[in-house]
């Protein structure tokens, strides 16, 4: 089973407790939205998930395809499926796009069977070209060194391309949203969408409802002071676009002051 | 105005009164912030490596003490006044201690009188004149500014013999040299190709090329067939007297190239030279002679290259480039000698009227290098461009001393250096633009970036300008840096594993290096050299 769950889950960075407990389980082909104030602690979700060292964890498990993922290093957690899409995503100068994934998608072939010879270029072109159709990206950003020089547009492009290459059974999207305008937001939401299935969960974070206007989540979640604090449908998500989070503030600053 | 400047010093130190201090300092500043920005790198600059002005006293003495980087401007009004008063150190190249050398070369070892081949009379004074300065000259140590990164106290200098005087039955047992480095490092083939192995030296020029009166030959052939142009070519760039390893090469190389290019003749296919050097307890002498006349044009690539092995050997050598009026020289040096070799060389390119020279240098080889490689854009509208790459591992020291000497106005130089360095390994750049007074409209273009991979590691990188014209643009940068731990995040969230993403970290910082370099060989050879340094 590719279903996502997370179990009392503690992480603390630079020695301040941020996750405090958080329990989330996201099952299978299913798309969950994670909404909630700034530091609630949506991000450090999103890196411990991958693996950042800089996020210490200090207590609970997180189990993704019979393996508690938190005993995984990063390219392992992404060998099994796991994908994240990241708010600030890096700029590797002197590494074309086109290099990069053909490194990224060898890697996973050769984690799967050792004895992997890598993909045929031509066979990779191919690929590359439909993905970045499908995104509607010019042929052009192929050979362009990664996120260097890119728009804020074109790094969340970027990291959707990657996504559909890597073709994730589970994708943590960090406000994959933000510092879009609307074009292309579509285009990043479209992409999404066209992954969308049985096999493909993601947790989607935003602070925004324009995005699950494209995205129709399953699940919405808002967080709050490093746990899961309300949870409802797609009516959740749009309570909180017209009332705020200050009912969330309101209804649980005693529960997080413990 | 100023002394005439001897082009073959190398210029270092500068020497001006206080008075002079802020302006100059303003100056060189400016400079440095010129129009052309630096290549965008995150790596932080290292501090104490951030130049700064140097002004000094009249004491000459004190400019020992002179840190790491100088930035010294004046324009040549300011010399007049302070000329007389402080007269210009130059200091580079010459030693204050004299040391026995303790190297157990004999003069009757100089080549042509050692094995009686009749050297023509200028090749035997040149090399005894050699010898001479090679006695003369003390050992460099590190108390001589250019040497006091460079401890070359370490080297068995008894231990070495000239690999000529080994027995015939030994010489013979000697690797053999391994086919991939003979084939075509540019281009699809070779237009010739000279191979010296210890004992043996083959020389190849298709017919083609040697029909337009191209010379691309051997010492020993070069002498008895070409006799006034070695006379001509021969320590014409490079004096024998620059210091001890020149001398001793000068004196001592029986291993050298005579390329010659006569007027407007274009060569199309590249030639090539390798020079084998294996086994221990050896010293290799090597000497390259490239003159390329007006409006002619060729592409050379010489390499030099051995197995790796426990005991020292050195090798010496000195590479000497005319590039002439309008002419193209494009130069490919690859040195890929065994991690137990010592090598020092001395290097200088002299390019004429709207000449051109394309120098590419990497270096992965070596376990010591000390290497002076200069361009001398002497002649308006030249060009010298310059693109190293080294990387370095294990307890290699690699020390490179590059200068951009503007001579002549509108000149352009244009150099590029960039390293790598893995474990407990060590490299020194130190890289000076010097633009003489009248030099005006020139334009000069520094950078050394390194990236360190072990905290072991060490990168020092030393920029410096010396400018003695107003009108010009000079612009440099120093960098060192560590691989970016975001970066190497990013690419292992793809699923990239820890070995492979530092590899493509560090292509891609060698990348804009590769660029530069329009040879698919010689970028290879170096992808080769990532891999297997990066295990």
């Amino acid at each position: 089973m590719s279903q996502l769950d997370i179990r009392d889950l503690r992480v603390t960075v630079a020695g301040n407790e941020i996750l405090k407990g958080l329990n989330l389980t996201i099952e299978q082909g299913k798309v969950h939205a994670l909404m909630g104030p700034n530091g609630s602690g949506k991000s450090t979700l999103a890196y411990t998930l991958m693996g950042h060292p800089n996020y210490e964890v200090t207590g609970g498990e997180v189990w993704f395809k019979g393996q508690n993922i938190l005993e995984l290093e990063p390219d392992q957690r992404s060998h099994l499926g796991i994908f994240l899409a990241f708010q600030y995503p890096v700029a590797i100068p002197g590494v074309s796009v086109a290099n990069f994934l053909r490194t990224a998608l060898n890697s996973h072939r050769k984690a799967k069977n050792p004895e992997d010879k890598g993909m045929p270029i031509p066979e990779f072109r191919t690929l590359l070209k439909e993905k970045m159709d499908l995104l509607k990206m010019d042929h052009s950003f192929a050979g362009r060194y990664l996120n260097d020089g890119f728009s804020g547009g074109e790094k969340k492009r970027a990291e959707i391309l990657q996504m559909a290459a890597l073709d994730p059974e589970f994708a943590v999207l960090d406000e994959t949203d933000s510092g879009l305008d609307i074009d292309a937001l579509r285009n990043v939401a479209e992409g999404v969408q066209a992954l969308r299935g049985p096999n493909f969960g993601a947790l989607v974070i935003t602070h925004y409802q324009r995005l699950l206007n494209y995205i129709n989540p399953d699940v919405v979640h808002v967080m709050f002071n490093g746990r899961i604090v309300e949870t409802g449908g797609p009516e959740l998500a749009l309570k909180l676009e017209a009332e705020g989070y200050d009912w969330v503030r309101e209804a649980h600053e005693l529960v997080t002051s413990e | 105005m100023a002394k005439k400047k001897n082009t073959s010093a190398r210029p270092k130190k500068a020497v001006v009164s206080k008075k002079k201090t802020t302006k100059t300092t303003t100056k060189a500043k400016a400079t440095r912030a010129g129009l052309r920005p630096a290549p965008t790198a995150k790596k932080k600059a290292v501090g104490k490596n951030k130049p700064k002005a140097v002004a000094k006293k009249k004491s000459a003495a004190k400019t020992k003490a002179v840190a790491n980087t100088r930035v010294v401007t004046r324009s040549p009004e300011r010399e007049v006044i302070s000329a007389g008063k402080t007269p210009r150190v130059i200091t580079r190249g010459a030693a204050t201690v004299q040391t026995k050398s303790g190297f157990p070369f004999s003069a009757e070892q100089i080549p042509a009188l050692a094995n009686g081949a009749k050297a023509t009379a200028f090749l035997r004074s040149y090399r005894k004149g050699a010898w001479n300065q090679f006695e003369k000259l003390p050992l460099p140590s590190t108390n001589d500014e250019a040497w006091r990164r460079t401890d070359i106290r370490q080297l068995k200098r008894n231990g070495l013999q000239m690999v000529e005087a080994l027995p015939k039955a030994t010489r013979d047992k000697l690797p053999s040299i391994p086919a991939r480095l003979l084939k075509p490092l540019v281009g699809k083939g070779h237009g010739g190709q000279i191979v010296f192995a210890p004992g043996k030296t083959t020389v190849q020029l298709s017919r083609d090329i040697a029909k337009q009166g191209v010379v691309f030959t051997d010492f020993a052939t070069a002498a008895s067939k070409h006799p006034d142009l070695l006379k001509k070519v021969l320590g014409s760039v490079v004096k024998p007297g620059e210091g001890k390893f020149a001398a001793m090469a000068a004196a001592l190389a029986g291993r050298g190239v005579l390329l010659y290019v006569p007027k407007g003749v274009q060569v199309d296919e590249p030639l090539h030279s390798l020079l084998w050097g294996p086994g221990a307890g050896l010293a290799y002498f090597s000497h390259i002679l490239v003159w390329v006349e007006d409006g002619a044009s060729v592409t050379y690539v010489h390499e030099s290259a051995s197995p790796t092995l426990k005991e020292q050997s050195m090798h010496a050598g000195i590479v000497e480039l005319h590039v002439g009026a309008r002419a193209n020289l494009r130069f490919v040096e690859l040195q890929s000698w065994g991690e137990h070799m010592w090598n020092f060389t001395h290097e200088r390119a002299r390019v004429k009227k709207d000449g051109n020279l394309d120098w590419i240098f990497g270096a992965l080889g070596s376990h010591l290098t000390k290497n002076f490689s200069e361009i001398n854009l002497e002649g308006e509208g030249s060009l010298g461009r310059m693109s190293g790459f080294y990387f370095t591992d294990g307890d290699q020291h690699l020390d490179h001393d590059t200068q951009q000497n503007h001579l002549a106005a509108h000149t352009t130089s244009d150099l590029l250096f960039k390293g790598a360095l893995e474990e407990q390994s060590r490299s020194v750049w130190q890289g000076m633009i010097y633009v003489a007074p009248g030099a005006q409209r020139t334009d000069g273009y520094q950078a050394n970036r390194n990236l360190v991979l072990s905290k072991q590691a060490r990168a020092d990188s030393i920029p410096g300008l010396e400018i003695q014209a107003d009108d010009v643009r000079c612009t440099h940068g120093a960098t060192v840096g560590k691989i970016d731990p975001d970066e190497y995040f990013y690419l292992l969230s793809r699923g990239i594993p820890p070995v492979e993403a530092r590899r493509l970290i560090v292509k891609g910082f060698f990348d804009p290096i590769m660029e530069r370099i329009p040879f698919e060989g010689v970028r290879q050879r170096f992808q080769q050299a990532i891999v297997q340094k990066m295990k």
